[in-house]
């Protein structure tokens, strides 16, 4: 099922979502619109409502205010299945999530044979395309916990893709990685992008975003603060909580 | 070494006891050989009773207490009732002694007389360790649930599983690899309490060998039996204890997230 896009209408539109935990209040008022084809960098402190962001986005989260669009069609509605709107994207997480009891390959085939009814020897077939082409195609046999963070990380990719998603959600994919691990990771997400994946990140990774993304937006106090493409963000930023954001970046050398 | 001192404990052990000024009539009233050969068949037809009673209670409580503990981590507030009414039932049956649930159910039950309710004491007895045993094994399965990082079911969800499917497929085979170890010990337990239906006057191994003692005045069917629910429980106890050291080697080599 690949539920081909009506319209010309952004991918993804999130507009002015609300996210409270408690009286803890995430998200004030977030406006995100993601073009087909466009990577969309998240740029922001911690506790800035880059992951929530996208958790809201995946539908893992329940906004309190605002409406999420998925290919124009509000998600957010409490009478939209939430199960079938998720199928349609794919999420890479922080601290990889990938499960222990099954193999490299069972982990990538689980949705396509479940959720999507494919049969067992196409997913698998694709699946080890897949492997292949993030350079493990000889671990398909093996379980996560014998491979590495980064080999860990590109296999939750693999699974992410393996359903044919609209939208691929990365939430600070490299954060958990050793630094000589996330360059592997890296080129893995910058060959998805090359290959037309539309993509939103949640990334510390500056020089990655400022290489790859589209768009940059920079989150503060729960509201999309400025965002347009890297080099002006990242380069020549506007508004005065970005350049000190980016400048305890750069003190930290990280751009 | 080990050995040595083992057989010297068992041997001063063995002679403090035979010394004792009241061993002779212990002997012959626990001990007697001739009893023991008399007793044995009987009490040995009994044990394959309190066989069945392990095999078939021992399916219906993993069953049951399976379901209790799904429907105890059922999230959202439409499930809030279904579960007070499990965490009421596994309180209830945790609290109450085994040998009064066997009461209730074996005598009480019957007594109200209902068309077509079984009166057999091997099915309510058999009743009765299940409703106690799965309110356990229900806290065990809920602890093994509970015990699958959230990040699983998240990763889950976000590829499109259904709540079921997420629990059927990546929580529950999680769970099941860290309860086993608590569950067989469980399973332990249950092989000697199966001896209780005795009280619903089924001729089970206890009930045969009551029986012996009612007519020899002797007590040596009882020492029969307890030894031979001790040969019943080695095995699985060996067997609990192997698993245990597996999954205790397997958490040492590698993180399970």
């Amino acid at each position: 099922m690949n539920d081909t896009p009506p319209g010309a209408g952004p991918v993804l539109d999130v507009r002015g979502v609300v996210k409270a935990f408690g009286s803890n209040v995430v998200l004030r008022g977030v406006d995100l619109s993601v073009e087909e084809h466009r990577v969309v960098a998240l740029i922001g402190g911690s506790g800035s409502g880059k992951s929530t962001m996208l958790r809201c986005a995946s539908l893992l989260e329940t906004v309190d205010d605002g409406q999420v669009l998925l290919d124009g069609e509000d998600v957010t509605d409490p009478r939209v299945d939430a199960d079938r709107v998720r199928r349609r994207m794919g999420v890479v997480f922080q601290a990889y999530n990938l499960f222990p009891h099954l193999s490299v390959l069972e982990n990538v085939t689980l949705a396509p044979t479940v959720v999507h009814g494919r049969s067992a020897a196409e997913a698998r077939e694709e699946a080890h395309a897949l492997l292949a082409r993030i350079g493990l195609a000889e671990k398909a046999t093996e379980y996560p916990d014998r491979l590495s963070g980064g080999q860990q990380q590109r296999v939750a990719i693999a699974r992410a893709l393996a359903v044919r998603p609209r939208l691929l959600l990365l939430d600070e994919i490299t954060s958990a990685l050793d630094p000589e691990l996330v360059g592997e990771v890296l080129r893995v997400v910058r060959e998805v992008a090359a290959g037309g994946m539309t993509i939103v990140m949640a990334t510390h990774e500056m020089g990655f975003a400022k290489q790859v993304a589209d768009t940059v937006c920079f989150l503060d106090g729960g509201v999309v603060l400025e965002h347009g493409p890297p080099a002006q963000v990242l380069g020549d930023p506007v508004q005065p909580r970005t350049r000190q954001f980016l400048a305890r970046v750069i003190d930290a050398g990280r751009l | 070494m080990a050995l040595a001192s083992t057989l010297a404990f068992f041997v001063v052990a063995y002679l403090v006891v035979t010394s004792a000024p009241g061993w002779p009539r212990v002997q012959a009233t626990f001990f007697s050989l001739d009893v023991a050969r008399r007793s044995f068949p009987q009490i040995l037809t009994g044990l394959w009773l309190n066989l069945q009673v392990l095999v078939v209670g021992g399916l219906l409580v993993l069953a049951l207490g399976l379901l209790l503990a799904v429907l105890r981590t059922l999230r959202g507030p439409a499930f809030a009732p279904l579960r007070l009414l499990v965490t009421v039932y596994v309180d209830l049956f945790r609290g109450v002694p085994l040998i009064i649930v066997l009461y209730l159910v074996g005598f009480g039950f019957p007594a109200l007389g209902l068309q077509g309710a079984p009166t057999s004491p091997f099915v309510l007895g058999t009743t009765a360790i299940v409703l106690t045993y799965s309110a356990y094994v229900a806290e065990v399965f809920r602890a093994g649930i509970e015990s699958v990082h959230p990040s699983q079911r998240a990763a889950a969800r976000s590829l499109g599983l259904t709540h079921r499917q997420s629990m059927r497929i990546v929580v529950l085979p999680q769970a099941l690899r860290t309860v086993t170890p608590a569950l067989l010990n469980d399973f332990v337990a249950l092989q000697k309490d199966v001896g209780l239906i005795s009280v619903l006057s089924v001729v089970d191994a206890v009930r045969a060998a009551q029986i012996v003692v009612g007519q020899t005045f002797n007590f040596t069917p009882y020492v029969v039996a307890g030894l031979l629910f001790v040969l019943l429980a080695v095995p699985s106890a060996r067997i609990a204890d192997a698993v245990s050291a597996r999954a205790r080697r397997r958490q040492q080599s590698g993180s399970l997230l």
